[in-house]
């Protein structure tokens, strides 16, 4: 019998051994394109596209880039929209891109689910690239292996993220994988932006910066939407940035060899101060670079590991 | 047609009948009762119902026949055909057809329809508000003289509240239920599933419990102030409950209703983004699951509906926050109501039948729910220990949105006699 093939949905499904193994091939990945070797060919003869509903500069770029490092043949589509304003559905969509003879469809959609329903339906391997407020679990990779880099190791570490809680597709992904690794996560952020039921999560929730991030070793920002403030989730930004953003005072309760993450692309003087973001403390750059290396990794396995057993 | 229903365990509460003895259909109507009726010679089918219970035809006081409008979902004949292989020989049909049901038009055409091609007993519900809209009343006495059983905007809350206290004004002098559809929708916020663990877990926007027990308490107290009776549709949580418990007790004129998928369920179904355990109210928790069997023991709650609402595969088959709210429920509800209510000691099947039968039919204000000599005969016969397993594919709706596929339940109407006519026999569709 053929066996099934792979996709990533989440790190809520993988094992503290399975993201393991993508982290240790990220590393090397990474050790390669920073010497210089931008043309490996991992995937020859393959096809990866970026299926993305949603705007997106960086993650896109990143995975498209990761596919051609690796000598495969990338492309993009970009919906205004939703399918259903399309007038095709989603699953329509899906399944002609499938039989175009697609490997891997990354997929990122503003609706939560969107990235799982596709592989049920599709032959292809289907990387969630970020869909709705569910997860984003390459994102979670690239900021798992900058900490490793940077801490040699996550077990025992302190990881804070402060920010829209409720709607962060990143902080979910960042707590599946981070807690099986072995950290201690805590989680920040006004009242009107943190779920329920956090600590079933297995993180500790706060309502005020200092006990988040107090002897944290890792700190990360959220990028925040102008459209939360709209529909009342908080006053203003610049109330938000007073009581919730990162700028040296408050980073004074972390430990003294704190750094600190984003997601990007980062609100400057909103969620993090400029002189943060452009502190010695501040890794955000390195994440980009580890982004790559990530994406190149879980193609790679999914395509010719099999998954991400070995 | 003559039939006679022998050595049945014969259940039926508006009469405190409950032992085993025999029944008479002569015509359309039940022309006796008790054992050994004389009849010899007399031509007729006889029914051996030893073993099972006999019991007043199902009343389902809240569906959804998607006719006018919809026939793609289902009709009136698929609509009715399912629901008498469930053993329901009555239902009252929800007004957000398209058009929708606001006219004396649209009500004869549901009666006139069901009586052409109709398995089951259709009472049309108009809606309160013209176009289900919310601005003005809907024509609620010409709807009730054209054979419309109460009213009702399901699907939508009646957001204003000065035109919710004028339609229960109004629709009490027709005597005329009102049956509210209790969801407030700035609260409720465009969420896809309850706000719990679970939907934290699967990232999906979540609906507080508030949203329904805000309305719950506009309507009971606009019933209180008023002195106008409200009836509350599918109530999921424990706050509504307690807030209809605690009006029954003060007097107000408040009836309510759940559906088996609220003592049955949990958010936890959702999980794998399962859209076929999304609706409206969503699945809650295991407490509430707990506080609607309390309501159902205690009394609370007056009556089990479906809700059934089929949707089409690809209504189904999307992303989650697309996919339409429903599930279809009427070849389940008794089943789910025998094996997680009766048989785990909730409600005796004295009650389950009170609650399936003849309190929707007392609500609604139809000549339902009862098997007394005279009465026209729709009767419901099934084995409440006969094991089945549900296989979605089998349903006879048109549609198969059920979250119940593969489940082992107890109890499968054997027989289904409506008006005088064997419509199921021995589980079979005539």
């Amino acid at each position: 019998m053929e066996k099934r093939k792979q996709d990533l949905l989440g790190l809520k499904e993988l094992s503290a051994a399975q993201i393991e193994n993508i982290l240790s091939h990220a590393a090397e990945m990474k050790k390669l394109i920073k010497s210089g070797t931008k043309k490996i060919p991992n995937l020859q003869g393959k096809t990866e596209i970026n299926l993305f509903y949603e705007n997106s500069t960086r993650t896109r770029m990143s995975f498209e880039l990761a596919a051609k490092y690796m000598s495969a043949n990338s492309a993009n589509i970009t919906a205004s929209g939703s399918s259903v304003q399309k007038g095709e559905t989603l699953l329509d969509t899906a399944r002609t891109l499938d039989m175009m003879q697609t490997d891997i469809i990354a997929v990122r959609h503003s609706m939560s689910g969107a990235p799982a329903l596709i592989a049920k339906n599709v032959n292809a391997s289907v990387i969630n690239a970020g869909d709705g407020m569910n997860e984003h679990p390459t994102q979670a990779l690239l900021d798992m292996l900058t900490i490793q880099e940077k801490k040699g190791h996550i077990d025992g570490l302190k990881v804070a993220i402060v920010g829209d809680i409720e709607h962060s597709r990143v902080v979910r992904s960042n707590i599946y994988g981070l807690t099986k690794l072995g950290a201690e996560v805590t989680v920040g952020g006004p009242s009107t932006l943190m779920p329920p039921f956090m600590e079933k999560l297995g993180v500790k929730a706060f309502r005020s910066v200092h006990e988040a991030i107090v002897d944290a070793d890792v700190v990360m920002g959220l990028r925040i939407q102008l459209e939360r403030q709209e529909s009342g989730l908080f006053p203003s930004m610049r109330e938000y940035f007073r009581f919730f953003g990162i700028d040296d005072l408050k980073l004074k309760s972390a430990k003294p060899d704190v750094i600190v993450m984003h997601p990007g692309p980062v609100n400057r003087g909103v969620e993090l101060s400029t002189s943060v973001i452009d502190g010695d403390r501040s890794v955000i750059n390195e994440q980009v670079t580890s982004g790559v290396a990530v994406r190149m990794a879980v193609m790679d396995m999914l395509v010719n590991n099999g998954g991400f057993d070995k | 047609m003559r039939i006679l229903i022998k050595g049945g365990h014969v259940i039926d509460p508006a009469n405190d009948i409950d032992e085993v003895t025999d029944i008479f259909v002569d015509g359309n109507l039940i022309s006796e009762i008790g054992d050994d009726p004389e009849l010899e010679g007399v031509e007729m089918e006889v029914i051996d119902a030893s073993g099972k219970i006999v019991c007043p035809g199902l009343v389902d006081m809240h569906c959804h026949l998607r006719d006018p409008g919809q026939e793609y979902k289902e009709d009136i004949e698929t609509g009715t055909r399912s629901a008498v292989m469930g053993g329901i020989t009555s239902v009252a049909c929800m007004p957000n057809t398209d058009p929708v049901v606001d006219s004396e038009a649209v009500v004869t055409y549901i009666k006139q329809k069901a009586k052409e091609v109709g398995y089951v007993n259709v009472y049309p519900i108009g809606a309160i508000s013209k176009g289900l809209k919310g601005k003005e009343l809907a024509p609620i006495g010409e709807m009730k003289f054209a054979g419309a059983a109460a009213v009702s905007d399901d699907g939508k809350p009646v957001e204003n509240s000065a035109l919710m206290r004028r339609a229960m004004e109004y629709a009490d002098m027709f005597d005329m239920t009102v049956i509210s559809h209790c969801e407030d929708m700035p609260l409720a916020n465009g969420g896809a599933m309850n706000e719990g663990y679970m939907s934290t877990y699967l990232g999906l926007p979540g609906i507080t419990r508030a949203a329904e027990e805000v309305m719950v308490s506009r309507d009971i107290i606009i019933a209180e102030a008023t002195g106008t009776a409200i009836h509350i549709a599918h109530v999921s949580t424990r706050g509504s409950v307690e807030l209809v418990r605690q009006a029954k007790k003060r007097g107000v004129r408040v009836t309510c209703e759940t559906c088996p998928h609220y003592f049955t369920l949990t958010e936890a179904a959702v999980n794998g983004y399962n859209t076929n355990a999304k609706m409206n109210p969503p699945l809650r928790t295991d407490d509430d699951v707990e506080a609607i069997k309390e309501g159902l023991a205690d009394g609370t709650i007056d009556c089990i509906v479906t809700d059934h609402a089929p949707h089409h595969i690809d209504e189904k088959n999307c992303e989650f926050a697309l996919a339409k709210n429903g599930i279809v429920g009427f070849e389940t509800s008794l089943g789910l109501g025998l094996t997680y209510l009766v048989k785990t000691g909730v409600l005796t099947i004295n009650q389950l039948i009170e609650k399936m039968s003849v309190n929707p039919s007392r609500i609604l204000g139809i000549s339902k729910g009862n098997l007394a000599v005279g009465k026209i005969a729709d009767i419901t016969i099934f084995d409440p220990e006969k094991e089945w397993t549900v296989d979605i594919s089998q349903l006879h709706s048109k549609s198969k949105n059920s979250p119940y596929d593969g489940f082992v339940l107890c109890g499968k109407p054997e027989y289904v006699i409506v008006n005088g006519e064997i419509a199921v026999n021995q589980g079979v569709l005539l």
